[in-house]
């Protein structure tokens, strides 16, 4: 399997009057198309983790490899290209633009990469939107949606420029019961499709349907437990060179 | 459309209130900046033009540039001189008819003698001390508006009394005088009585009340000089062409000549500090009137807290995000332009229909506006420069934030 993150050694510090460790010492190998998710209690530093991971933050000390390439020391402008290219972010808030109907903020990183033209983008936006079930909201704007669509929408926009991680911070933390199992499984569909996903989340029952469950306590990696529906996949992890260390709280 | 202007385009849309009190700040500020610019030029210029219609633009004098040369200079090539006591005699200029026709040969505009002679005017009931200003009547045409001044008579009937004088209006009303009135005018030893043949009303009271007119016949007999000329005016088509005319009649004559421009230095200058005081008030103004957009852009930024968060969070760029914003501020900058230049011309177009009533010549008069296409233009720059800049501060702090704060808040 390819390995699309590495993470080694990870350090992330505040430095203040108090310097407080949000992330201490965390080696992480990430296969492509794995579902990992990342628990924790409150403040153990999961969401700075994946900040990290996400390039939405720099270590202060430790190496991120992305797709192969070495992202500590580069500067806020490539990792904002890197972002934009490769990573889509979904948050515990949806951040559409109020002023943009579903569609055009599914457009908006697409007219960022500028890669395809603007009718292209239309019409890989409404059939992503149209893939989440939401084909009759396309032209209506985020207040006129319910939260879980809401939320759907943030991940067609994560989706839009067909990154290969998804990185997701609480997506289901808003949501009700039904958003949230509509939310849970089209990440489990990205996942299966290729597209590798890191989720953090503080439900249980649905990180236990993840590839992968890594509990952060204190900054640290305290356990990593497989799941049983991906053994194969766990088999071949735990004969990797990558395997994580498995740390005691 | 661009996906900035895009951007920037729906967040001052959706806020019609907010962004119409910020245009209605800068089209304030445009459209009073402009009302003032054409007011004060209008002022300026208008004043001057009345100067350049009253005066004359080059005035020959009857004064050498430079000084006479000693008796002994005449004579030996090296002098020494020790406090040589020179008496200049200002004798009017010498044979006034050959520098006449020399000027005429190449001045583009109309060139009259004159004997200027200061005297004590003497009506009935009392006195006062006048120049009499010998004229032409035929060539005074060619340099003055005299003849369109003249309220009771014309310039034509100093002719036909003898010793006829033309006196100001304001003149004639302190002393009772009108046509038909007896004059004594003297100057020194010589006396001779006149008569009052018309009135006239330059516009400037100093003049109405210190100068009359007379045939120059009959000033030369009150100087006791036939034949004297001490002042040759020069009335030219282009008024701003005086100082280089002045320079080549002096070296032409070696006769003093003094421009319009000269002759109101002082009053020129004094335009130069009001034009200072002019374009602080105007920038005060304009800077004032983006105080407006300086709200609305931080209201916008502080609002725009997560939407900025996630773009950057998906990679948009910073400068991307400043564009935006700067983009934001140039829009209301514009459009609050653009009704600034409507209520500016508005304005103007009102205010030059307001009238008043000269207090000189008693005419009613509207205020005088001045209509220039840079104004606008400028005001328009200034306007624009100060919308952006004022947007620039907040927007810098803006971006400068980093998602993840914004992110952690609000989850």
């Amino acid at each position: 399997m390819k390995t699309v993150i590495k993470a080694v050694n990870l350090v992330r510090r505040i430095e203040g009057a108090v310097t407080a460790t949000l992330i201490n010492g965390v080696d992480l190998n990430v296969e492509k198309g794995e579902f990992v998710a990342i628990t924790g209690p409150s403040g153990s530093g999961k969401s700075s983790l994946l900040y990290l991971l996400g390039l939405l933050d720099a270590p202060s000390e430790g190496e991120i490899y992305l797709l192969g390439q070495e992202t500590s020391k580069m500067s806020e402008s490539e990792r904002a290209d890197l972002r934009l290219k490769s990573i889509g972010f979904i948050f515990q808030f949806h951040f559409l633009l109020p002023e943009f109907s579903a569609l055009d903020n599914v457009v908006l990183p697409m007219r960022t990469l500028g890669r395809l033209s603007l009718s292209d983008m239309r019409e890989r936006a409404a059939s992503l939107l149209t893939s989440l079930g939401l084909g009759e909201q396309i032209s209506k704007r985020p207040n006129q949606l319910s939260g879980g669509q809401r939320q759907r929408v943030a991940i067609a926009r994560a989706l839009s420029n067909e990154p290969e991680i998804i990185m997701a911070d609480e997506p289901t933390g808003a949501l009700d019961t039904v958003s949230t199992e509509q939310v849970f499984s089209i990440l489990r569909d990205v996942a299966d499709r290729g597209t590798t996903v890191v989720c953090v989340t503080h439900d249980m029952a649905l990180a236990a349907r993840a590839d992968r469950r890594v509990n952060v306590v204190d900054g640290k990696i305290a356990e990593i437990t497989f799941n049983p529906r991906s053994v194969s996949h766990c088999g071949e992890l735990l004969h990797s060179d990558h395997t994580p260390t498995v740390a005691s709280a | 459309m661009n996906l900035l202007v895009e951007i920037a385009w729906a967040h001052v849309t959706t806020r019609i209130r907010q962004t119409s009190v910020a245009i209605g700040g800068v089209a304030i500020g445009v459209g009073f900046t402009i009302l003032m610019a054409g007011l004060m030029q209008g002022s300026q210029k208008d004043f001057v033009r009345q100067l350049v219609d009253t005066m004359p633009h080059v005035t020959v004098k009857d004064e050498r540039i430079s000084t006479s040369r000693l008796a002994a200079e005449e004579k030996y090539a090296v002098v020494q001189a020790r406090n040589p006591v020179v008496t200049e005699k200002r004798t009017g200029i010498r044979d006034p008819r050959a520098v006449l026709t020399l000027l005429r040969s190449w001045v583009p505009g109309g060139i009259a003698p004159s004997t200027k002679v200061s005297t004590m005017l003497q009506f009935g009931s009392g006195r006062v001390g006048v120049t009499v200003m010998g004229i032409d009547p035929r060539e005074e045409e060619g340099v003055s508006r005299l003849a369109s001044q003249m309220r009771s008579g014309q310039l034509n009937d100093l002719y036909k009394a003898s010793n006829g004088i033309i006196i100001g209006v304001a003149l004639a009303k302190k002393f009772g005088a009108r046509v038909g009135t007896n004059v004594t005018v003297s100057a020194g030893e010589v006396q001779i009585s006149g008569t009052v043949v018309g009135t006239f009303s330059s516009g400037l009271r100093d003049v109405d009340e210190s100068q009359v007119y007379t045939l120059m016949r009959t000033a030369q007999v009150l100087a006791g000089n036939q034949g004297l000329v001490n002042e040759i005016r020069v009335h030219l088509k282009d008024a701003l062409l005086a100082p280089d005319v002045a320079k080549r009649i002096q070296q032409q004559t070696e006769y003093r000549a003094v421009s319009w421009q000269e002759a109101n230095a002082d009053l020129l200058s004094s335009f130069k500090i009001r034009d200072l005081i002019m374009y602080l008030v105007m920038g005060a103004m304009l800077l004032v009137s983006t105080f407006g957009i300086y709200s609305i852009i931080s209201t916008i930024i502080s609002e725009k807290r997560h939407d900025i968060a996630i773009m950057k969070s998906f990679g948009m760029k910073e400068g991307f995000v400043r564009g935006i914003f700067i983009t934001e501020s140039a829009i209301i900058g514009g459009l609050g332009i653009l009704a600034g230049w409507l209520i500016g011309y508005l304005l103007c177009w009102g205010v030059s229909k307001i009238t008043y009533t000269n207090p000189l010549n008693g005419e009613t008069q509207a205020i005088y506006i001045y209509y220039a296409m840079t104004y606008y233009i400028a005001v328009a720059m200034v306007a624009l420069v100060s919308c952006t800049g004022a947007a620039y501060i907040p927007v810098r702090k803006a971006t400068r934030v980093h998602p993840v704060d914004i992110i952690r808040g609000a989850a």
